[in-house]
């Protein structure tokens, strides 16, 4: 059973606001985006109890967190907290310290021997924290968190302090503990790329004030991202399924809404589900089928669905496709008028790159 | 050669009140240390400066306004002595209030600083995996302040067993009562006893420089935690 999470906040700082109100799902991960000075570990704290909004009102199910009289202390509200720093008491040893919440919960859905399996750290639980490596370390703060049997788990840039490498090796974890023990999550970052594999729903949070939020695929459509994930970043999300593979070719072929886009061969099983991003600027667009051959593999059909608002100032216009679900292409100005595009009308797509977002990994298909 | 006799007594009253003293100023010492360690208020440096004044007053200043605190007239002196019969000055109990306060930064300094060291972070992540501030004290707070409480306790004992000025302006110089082993060897030297004020004196010597060897020597083994 999934409860949904409601939150008002407003919390003043010299020289800075947080002021938010939405409602989070229970279930899947929540990623809380946001750059800094967002307010988005303020949020998280909020959230964790650590810290007291001015006036807020905080419910999960049908439990009442904080409003203006309750407020429940951070050891009362079962939540699993995990920081940048993996935190690691240094007098325990690794059984000792996943097993440091255990002892003090009442409830335990979720066990030694399974947490320790499924975020891989038998090996470890005679250790010392001084002797594990940053990322072993950060995924014996996660089992430590999970342990407590949480109602929520929540994320402070658990990654921000790892390298690209040990990034990559703790987010299938993070991703397993959402299949198996079906915990919901709420992930706090500013670096969108290390987390776009995992999130269901996203919030976007800027200078304090809610910006966005909803499912990913929803919110990645929204062209005001821009302002606060930068204009390189801006870029539908789509989600694809594995259609076959193309050996001779070294390419798979992914099925979109019924449209076929090529990407260079993924180590995927047939049928299974790949996200992938699209940025806006590595999106063109002609009004007719390209006449002659063109090395552009993957052309897809759209209809314009807006058209962005013009910056007398700039040279480029962001301009919102339908295919399907939202594609964002960013083209000149002087395109947009040779082409006099209108809403409703039917243009075709040519994508030279692809970001396919299980492996960061990014490829020009040209 | 005649062995002289050694008056063991004073010994034995030493070592009790530096036992007590230590014992009471451990549980007073922690939550000032503690508040001294997280505190943002203001009152902060009137309160350090209380308590190093100990380090920097002469002992007979502490010892004359101790012996009118306590005395049977004194503000806290007096009504103990209406309510129990008995004076708190030249008493066991006089001694060790005095020790207390005389070994006070002793104490708390390095207990401060080793709070200040751990942060609230070992706390806050404590209390978010479900611990009380109490039971995260002892769990968490206490086994990574170690170092500073085996300095605090080595200090404040081996302090309390050398002070001099303030026992002999609190306590008097009452044998089996409040005769330390600092005024013994005193006394030893009035009436040219010198044999006994040395083997008193080495004694007391060797125990402190041993004591503080093994400090030392323990503080470099246990490993400095690093979160």
């Amino acid at each position: 059973m999934t409860h949904s999470i409601d939150v008002k906040l407003n919390m003043d700082y010299p020289g800075f606001n947080l002021d938010v109100e939405l409602s989070l799902p229970g279930k899947g991960v929540t990623v809380v985006f946001g750059p800094s000075g967002s307010g988005k570990t303020t949020f998280l704290r909020c959230l964790a109890g650590l810290e007291r909004a001015t006036s807020g009102y905080l419910k999960w199910a049908d439990q009442i967190w904080q409003d203006e009289e309750i407020f429940i202390p951070i050891h009362q509200r079962k939540v699993g907290l995990v920081f940048q720093e993996s935190r690691l008491f240094p007098h325990l040893s690794i059984q000792e310290n996943l097993l440091y919440g255990y002892h003090r919960t009442v409830e335990r859905n979720l066990h030694l021997d399974e947490v320790a399996q499924v975020l891989g750290l038998e090996a470890l639980l005679q250790r010392y924290p001084d002797k594990l490596s940053g990322g072993e370390r950060q995924r014996v703060a996660i089992g430590r968190a999970l342990l407590t049997s949480p109602k929520l788990l929540l994320m402070d840039e658990p990654l921000a302090s790892l390298d690209m490498q040990r990034k990559a090796e703790i987010i299938p974890f993070i991703k397993r503990i959402e299949d198996e023990f079906k915990t919901p999550i709420i992930y706090v970052t500013h670096s969108m790329n290390e987390v776009l594999q995992l999130v269901d729903t996203m919030v976007i949070l800027k200078a304090g004030r809610l910006v966005n939020s909803g499912p990913v695929g929803k919110v990645f459509s929204d062209v005001r991202l821009k302002e606060v994930m930068g204009p390189d970043q801006l870029g539908a999300v789509l989600e694809t399924s594995v259609v076959a593979h193309d050996a001779e070719f070294g390419l798979t072929q992914l099925d979109f809404m019924g449209q076929t886009l090529n990407v260079p061969q993924q180590n995927i099983t047939v049928g299974k589900e790949l996200r992938v991003h699209i940025h806006s600027k590595d999106v063109s667009l002609s009004t007719a089928p390209p006449a002659g051959a063109t090395s552009v593999l993957n052309i897809l059909q759209a209809k314009v669905k807006k058209i962005g608002t013009l910056d007398p100032k700039g040279y480029s216009v962001d301009i919102e496709l339908d295919a399907g679900h939202t594609l964002l292409a960013t083209i000149t100005r002087k395109s947009l008028s040779n082409l006099d595009l209108k809403p409703g009308q039917l243009v075709y797509a040519h994508i030279k790159a692809i970001k396919m977002v299980h492996s960061q990994h990014e490829a020009e298909l040209d | 050669m005649n062995i002289p006799i050694i008056d063991l007594q004073p010994i034995w009253i030493s070592l009790q009140l530096a036992t007590v003293t230590v014992g009471i100023l451990l549980v007073l010492a922690t939550p000032v240390a503690w508040w001294l360690a997280h505190t943002q208020s203001r009152s902060r440096v009137v309160v350090e400066a209380l308590v190093a004044l100990p380090l920097v007053l002469p002992p007979t200043v502490l010892g004359f306004y101790l012996l009118i605190v306590l005395g049977p007239h004194g503000w806290i002196g007096g009504p103990v002595q209406a309510l129990t019969g008995s004076s708190l000055t030249f008493s066991f109990t006089g001694l060790v209030i005095a020790s207390i306060l005389y070994s006070l930064p002793f104490v708390v300094q390095p207990l401060h600083g080793a709070f200040e060291s751990i942060g609230k972070i070992p706390l806050e992540t404590a209390q978010s995996l479900g611990a009380t501030r109490l039971d995260a004290f002892f769990s968490v707070i206490l086994p990574l302040a170690r170092r500073g409480y085996l300095t605090a306790i080595v200090l404040g004992f081996a302090h309390t067993l050398g002070e001099f000025g303030v026992v002999l302006m609190v306590g008097g110089n009452i044998p089996g009562k409040t005769k330390v082993i600092s005024i013994e060897i005193y006394d030893r030297v009035e009436v040219l006893e010198y044999a006994q004020a040395h083997i008193l004196s080495a004694g007391l010597l060797v125990f402190s420089f041993v004591v503080l060897v093994l400090v030392y020597s323990v503080n470099r083994r246990l490993p400095v935690q690093v979160t």
